[in-house]
């Protein structure tokens, strides 16, 4: 590309839909900057998007994108990566659509460690359905489907992450555009399964966790000291929400992918191979 | 002399009952003759009554029949279940540690051959389980056949373990041929005339000819969750990755298969998933999304018998109306449903072309007889040369256009649209299962919506006139024509060549393309027949249901098999006299 990528280089005709002062704007604009600051255009790269308030971010990102089914975007970007194991895959997920349908497709990515990054656009709530509590709801948070207040152990994405597998483990804040950005950045980076867990206010749905209720509990693990190479610790630090809630890098690994493993990935990417069998004549004769 | 045998072996499970007929199968095509096995056994890994038949000809044949002439007996259990298949004349081989069997036992008069198979293994210091080996050296010895025919087939499967073991397999089998040409000289009703095929032929199961066939059109990724009837092609596929620089993942469940091979096939490569029915419950949705971001896609549907768990090693024609009405919304489809491995390998090639050449799923509709029996196919027919043609795919040279790349340009008269792939330049598009304008941009414009959905109606009426046509095989002015589709065609030809050896006029028209329904070509075929006899392997005459609704043609004969066993062609004769 001959001029410098911005975050201007990704505009597309179309405005957010989003509400004023959501969660999201914070996550569209720091993976912009993320994507330009890596020097990956609108033709480099492929973006696969769930449903929830975050999947119509495609609309306003001018790049390769794939909208998928609810709850299944991990599978398409893995097969998305497979075929083309050269190109950066995203995939821009939110705690119903990664956790809740899409659960079981979380896991089983980690494990493979697909050399995927998800953006987990984490706020507790449905807001496309219009506020239904998420898995990630903490208990007692009254939502339009528990009026009584949520009575479900919330599901933990980092902690979920850790255990099944994924080699790059993070949290950010949507109300920290530079400190997201760096970490979008070095997810997107991570060879292997990332997952970049994103605390983000819903400012129609969530009278609890606004801006302020986080600003006034998050620290960053990196100016604690910690050193994110500890799977034990790392969990530790995963089970930390209260009083302090850390941000940053909780775990790091080098660790072969699941596309790396694959004899057939060692060169030129799938798509751009030839369809001819090279020994067919050879193989026929297994069969006689 | 006999120009034909059925040859069944039956024991429990884990006793090499399944490979005992693959290795006989193979051992007479090397030696010029057309054979065919087909398998029954409950869904257990060991124990359970499994059983193996394998019909051997000296000319070419459709499937099995129910008459049996050679029963190997791994335990007592066989003879019991299958005695009364035996023929005047057929030969029992039985080991008389198992039971002494004797004339009387039997309906008909037999051949009673007792070997001692535990006595033969232990003096070679062999395990039980090679008593499968020893059988099947006695099999080809009672069949009048060459040892060294048996033991090129002996020697190929074992070489990569080493010589020391192809020896000792060839010892045990030995013994079981010197066994019976020794104790049994007198026995030679059973000998085979001579083999007169000069071609060299592959034996495969419907599975492996899938995959050789998706091999064969360009398969790039596959991703397929464990089920009977289809695992032979995951062995298949993960086998050959590496040497066909293919990737073969298995999925965490077929939703992600699925989508997996939707997201494969958006990233530019020629993508599978193979399932049964209860899987493919599971790809619905995923089949849907397909429809809506138009990918091209091959779904192998190994139909076995439901509903849910159903009979899993057991098989049927019970998915053609759910693969048709499969998926949320409106969008086009093809489903062809090949009738054995040579068109499993056929239609599955097609299939990839017609994915790609109009963006849609595509089902290679098979079933677990068709899957898990071993064809014969001439090695000549995999080798011609294949079409591949992906379409209206572009990998470079994309101009800017206004608007961005129009991915879904609804203005294409047969509603088909170039599509690009995420890397290339000027190609950036949106595959978005929302509703979309023509870059894939979301859309709830009325205008819009009509423009795509008529777009892609376009496609299902451009495939409706590539359909092909059914086959017809018979006398033109038929007194019964049969109507069958899939698997089911064999045993319905076999019928009507006995028909017409006792001089009755009959004909039989099947479907390897089931739809869209090629509804002129069968309107023409069908509008004039005297009497229309539906074969199927289901309980509510499928088939017979889309032709009704697509020609209006009213078929009220249906003969319906829904047992979990294959047609015999003599089931279909003796109800139509009855």
């Amino acid at each position: 590309m001959a001029t410098p990528l911005t975050a201007a280089s990704y505009n597309t005709t179309y405005l957010p839909t989003w509400c004023p002062g959501c969660g999201n704007f914070g996550i569209w604009k720091s993976l912009e900057g993320a994507f330009a600051s890596l020097g990956i255009g609108p033709d480099d790269g492929l973006i696969v998007y769930g449903v929830g308030c975050h999947g119509n971010m495609y609309d306003w990102i001018k790049m390769y994108g794939f909208v998928g089914l609810h709850g299944r975007t991990l599978p398409v970007a893995q097969g998305a990566k497979i075929a083309n194991h050269t190109l950066p895959v995203v995939v821009v997920s939110g705690d119903g659509d990664c956790l809740g349908e899409g659960g079981n497709h979380f896991m089983h990515a980690a494990a493979r460690n697909a050399d995927v990054t998800v953006i987990l656009h984490d706020n507790q709530v449905y807001g496309l359905t219009t506020g239904q509590a998420s898995p990630t709801a903490k208990p007692g948070f009254k939502t339009k489907s528990t009026p009584l207040g949520s009575t479900d152990e919330p599901t933990n994405p980092l902690a979920l992450g850790l255990v099944s597998g994924a080699t790059f483990v993070a949290r950010g804040f949507s109300g920290d555009l530079p400190g997201l950005t760096a970490l979008m950045s070095e997810a997107i980076k991570h060879k292997g399964f990332s997952v970049l867990d994103i605390l983000q206010p819903c400012v129609s749905f969530d009278k609890v966790h606004t801006y302020q209720w986080y600003r006034e509990r998050l620290y960053t693990l990196e100016s604690s000291g910690y050193v994110p190479n500890n799977k034990h610790a790392a969990l530790e630090k995963s089970m930390e929400w209260g009083d302090k809630i850390p941000l940053g890098i909780l775990y790091k690994e080098d660790k072969p992918t699941s596309e790396g493993l694959e004899p057939a990935l060692l060169g030129d990417p799938l798509v751009r191979l030839p369809l001819e069998v090279a020994h067919w004549d050879k193989l026929l004769n297994e069969f006689v | 002399m006999r120009d034909t045998i059925t040859w069944t072996i039956g024991g429990e499970a884990g006793f090499g009952i399944m490979s005992a007929g693959t290795v006989l199968a193979r051992t007479f095509t090397r030696a010029g003759y057309h054979a065919f096995a087909v398998n029954d056994y409950p869904s257990l890994i060991r124990g359970g009554h499994n059983v193996v038949t394998v019909r051997i000809g000296s000319v070419p044949f459709h499937g099995v029949t129910k008459e049996l002439h050679v029963l190997v007996a791994l335990n007592a259990e066989t003879v019991d279940i299958h005695k009364a298949e035996l023929r005047e004349g057929a030969c029992v081989l039985f080991d008389p540690k198992d039971k002494e069997w004797k004339e009387s036992d039997f309906p008909v008069k037999v051949h009673l051959l007792p070997l001692p198979l535990r006595d033969i293994a232990s003096e070679l210091h062999a395990d039980t389980v090679m008593r499968n080996t020893i059988v099947l050296g006695a099999s080809v010895a009672l069949l009048g056949a060459p040892f060294e025919a048996l033991f090129s087939v002996i020697h190929d499967q074992f070489i990569r373990k080493g010589e020391e073991v192809v020896s000792q397999n060839e010892k045990i089998a030995r013994a079981g041929y010197d066994y019976v040409n020794s104790h049994y000289k007198d026995v030679t009703n059973m000998h085979m005339s001579p083999g007169v095929g000069t071609e060299k032929q592959a034996i495969v199961n419907g599975s492996e000819a899938v995959g050789l066939g998706a091999v064969r059109a360009g398969l790039k990724f596959a991703a397929i969750y464990p089920m009977t009837p289809i695992n032979a092609i995951i062995t298949f596929l993960a086998d050959h990755a590496k040497e066909l620089g293919i990737v073969y993942k298995q999925p965490e469940d077929e939703i992600a298969g699925i989508n997996m091979a939707i997201g494969a096939s958006i990233g530019g490569v020629r993508s599978m998933v193979a399932t049964s029915g209860g899987g493919f419950a599971l790809m619905v949705e995923g089949l849907s999304l397909a429809g809506m971001v138009e990918a091209p896609l091959v779904i192998d549907l190994g139909m076995r018998v439901g509903p849910a768990t159903g009979m899993p090693t057991y098989t049927e024609q019970g998915e053609l109306l759910f693969a048709i009405h499969a998926g949320h919304g409106e969008f086009a489809r093809i489903i062809l449903a090949p009738s054995d491995a040579t068109e499993a390998y056929d239609l599955t090639i097609e299939a990839f072309n017609l994915a790609d050449r109009y963006q849609v799923p595509v089902f290679v509709l098979t079933d677990k007889y068709l899957n898990e029996s071993q064809w014969c196919v001439p090695l000549s027919h995999f080798e011609k040369p294949v079409t591949i043609d992906r379409g209206k795919l572009m990998t470079k040279d994309i101009k800017v256009t206004d608007g961005g790349f129009q991915r879904y340009d609804a203005a294409s008269p047969d509603g088909v649209s170039f599509r690009s792939v995420p890397g290339t330049a000027n190609g950036q598009y949106y595959a978005n299962s929302y509703e979309h304008n023509g870059n894939g941009h979301v859309s709830a414009d009325a205008g819009n919506r009509n423009a795509m959905v008529e777009k892609r109606a376009r496609k299902g009426a451009a495939i409706q006139k590539a359909a092909l046509p059914p086959q017809f095989f018979g006398d033109e002015k038929a007194d019964i024509t049969f109507v069958t589709w899939g698997t089911t065609k064999g045993a319905v030809i076999s019928a009507v060549e006995s028909l017409r050896a006792e001089g009755k006029k009959a004909a039989v028209v099947s479907y390897p393309w089931v739809y869209p329904f090629p509804a002129d070509a069968t309107k023409s075929l069908l509008s004039k027949a005297k009497r229309i006899i539906d074969v199927e392997q289901n309980s509510t005459g499928q088939l017979a249901q889309l032709l009704r609704a697509e020609t209006g043609i009213e078929v009220t004969e249906k003969l319906l098999k829904y047992d979990g066993r294959p047609w015999y062609p003599e089931e279909i004769v003796e109800k139509l006299t009855t």
